[in-house]
């Protein structure tokens, strides 16, 4: 079964700590990658391993409408972001991209820092608390963005 | 229910008799508008769905976030999106020269019209509903789908109603009234929703007005409204934007709101939003402590860059000197304000006392060039956010405020309004 680490933040976590814009002016993966979370967490990048997971609390992502914030954490191997609410743009930019998110006071409460989590059929699964939480529905039209992999990949059908 | 403004505009770009809040839709949208960050990333996700631009005409590229040029990679981006404009030509592109802040440049080329629907890759996009149109801030994705097929999906937003009462105090503007909105509201306290101000909006210039909603994304809203009046009018034709009575959306009287808030504007006095939230507002004469020793000033960007803001914050410098140990970075947003800046001599003012003047760009603002803090700086800024690091140093501050404070601020080298 594949899990990954939890990397927990505060409230508003916004896209200016999440990838700084003096690396704006290139959308390069392994750029992003290695800044990603630059101005809050300057270790995020060395510790972040494919398939973790962001928790943060409320308006997760506020700020600047770049698309860089949630491309960072993808290009980082980030599984999914969870945070008890998303502010509008980025949670746009997630579902576009493909970036999982998931928005849960609960779960943000709850769910601790180097905490392992899985997620599997609908199902995210704290393997450190052996809680288990299952999805909050989500809107059809975004579920199937998602599903689709992003945006572009809807569209172009 | 009735609907609100927003509800209408998109109903009406959804092809709907109503639409309700909460539903999600697909809708026209009218512009479509890019930067020199922001659509390199929209170029190549659409050129991974299609080749051609639906339509051309609709697409606005600005350069202006690090142009001119800040280094190699930035002319990389730069060179990416004007390429692209020849080969889709696309009419609206914007170089140096020609160019300015997005969101002072798109009203003043009149490309900005009531009842449109406006989307941006930028998040200040929300500044155009000033003008009685909804627009809003999206992502890059969102752009390359706008532009490949016409259309984007929406969310149709609840709406929040501000009372306005009373006219402004003298020194007390736009930036004050949005400042203290948010202060009230919170970071997230309009997430998702519209803010639609009706009342006495007479005291409020055209300019104002787009400060004002500029601002509207600080607190989470997704777009804000302002009926089109006589002011909105005049300012419309002042610019050559063309619409017709049609296009001219107001409430349904029975418009459903998800709550109300009065606002007494002869109540607004020159504010503050404090390290590191736009929602963290002190007030001057109440709760801004004496004192706070500051190393720069910067006056400009898509919130305060426009003629007015010049004209105000030379108000205050003329004939006084920058405080020794400041340095007062001044930027009008676009060219016109630039050349307005030269005619009516507030260039020297500016250079007379001290400061510099730059060509448009949002440099500083995000913290890109032009004006960047060292370890513990202090800056006062007409900008719109404040964030940890983001002028500079993670340790650096920014304190958000307007051309009077601000420029008061460079001459007393502390943070400082003009005395009345």
């Amino acid at each position: 079964m594949k899990s990954g680490k939890v990397f927990k933040y505060g409230d508003n976590v916004n896209t200016d700590v999440i990838i700084p814009a003096r690396y704006l002016n290139d959308a390069g993966e392994e750029n992003l990658r290695a800044h990603a979370m630059e101005d809050i967490d300057p270790s995020f990048r060395s510790r972040v391993r494919e398939g973790d997971f962001v928790v943060g609390g409320f308006n997760f992502g506020s700020g600047s409408s770049r698309e860089h914030a949630p491309l960072a954490l993808k290009a980082s191997g980030v599984r999914a972001v969870i945070a008890k609410s998303f502010a509008r743009i980025f949670f746009r930019n997630a579902v576009n991209i493909g970036l999982y998110i998931i928005e849960s006071a609960q779960m943000a409460d709850e769910i601790a820092e180097n905490d392992t989590l899985t997620l599997e059929n609908g199902v995210l699964t704290d393997l450190t608390t052996g809680k288990a939480y299952p999805l909050p529905p989500m809107d059809e039209y975004v579920g199937r963005i998602l599903e689709k992999g992003g945006l572009m990949e809807a569209v172009k059908e | 229910m009735g609907m609100t403004a927003t509800q209408k505009i998109f109903a009406r770009h959804a092809g709907r008799e109503r639409v309700t809040a909460g539903a999600l839709l697909t809708a026209e949208v009218d512009l479509i508008l890019g930067n020199d960050i922001t659509s390199p990333v929209a170029i190549s996700e659409m050129k991974k769905a299609g080749d051609r631009v639906k339509y051309p005409e609709k697409v606005v590229l600005v350069l202006d976030h690090f142009v001119p040029a800040k280094d190699i990679r930035s002319a990389e981006q730069c060179k990416t999106v004007r390429d692209f404009a020849a080969e889709q030509g696309i009419r609206h592109f914007y170089d140096v020269g020609k160019a300015g802040v997005e969101h002072a440049l798109l009203p003043e080329l009149g490309l900005v019209r009531p009842g449109m629907l406006i989307i941006g890759a930028d998040s200040h996009t929300c500044t155009y509903g000033a003008l009685g149109c909804v627009s809003t801030g999206v992502g890059s994705t969102d752009m390359a789908a706008a532009m490949l097929t016409g259309r984007l999906w929406f969310r149709v937003p609840e709406g929040i109603k501000i009372v306005l009462e009373g006219s402004l105090r003298p020194y007390v503007t736009g930036k004050d009234v949005i400042l203290t909105l948010i202060g009230m509201l919170g970071v997230d306290g309009a997430t998702y929703r519209s803010l639609e101000f009706f009342g006495e909006t007479d005291s409020l210039s055209a300019e104002d007005r787009l400060t004002i909603a500029n601002m509207a994304v600080e607190c989470g809203a997704k777009n804000a409204f302002f009926p089109v009046d006589d002011i909105a009018r005049s300012y419309l034709s002042s610019r050559g934007a063309e619409f017709s009575e049609e296009d001219v959306f107001l409430p349904d009287e029975d418009a459903a709101y998800e709550r109300t808030l009065t606002l007494d504007l002869s109540e607004v006095m020159p504010t503050v939003a404090f390290p590191h939230l736009p929602s963290n507002v002190k007030v001057f004469g109440r709760d801004v402590p004496d004192g706070i020793k500051i190393d720069q000033v910067v006056i400009g960007s898509c919130t305060n860059g426009r003629l007015s803001d010049m004209r105000a914050a030379a108000s205050v410098m003329k004939g006084r000197k920058v405080a020794d140990g400041v340095r007062c970075i001044v930027i009008p947003a676009t060219m016109e304000v630039y050349r307005n800046c030269l005619d009516e001599g507030l260039i020297s003012v500016f250079l007379d006392s001290g400061a510099v003047v730059s060509t448009p760009t949002c440099g500083p603002c995000l913290g890109g060039y032009m004006g960047i803090l060292a370890h513990g700086e202090r800056a006062v800024s007409t900008t719109n956010r404040n964030f940890v690091g983001r002028m500079g140093d993670v340790t650096s501050e920014v304190y958000l405020a307007s051309p009077y404070v601000a420029a008061e601020s460079a001459i007393r080298g502390v943070l400082a309004c003009p005395e009345v």
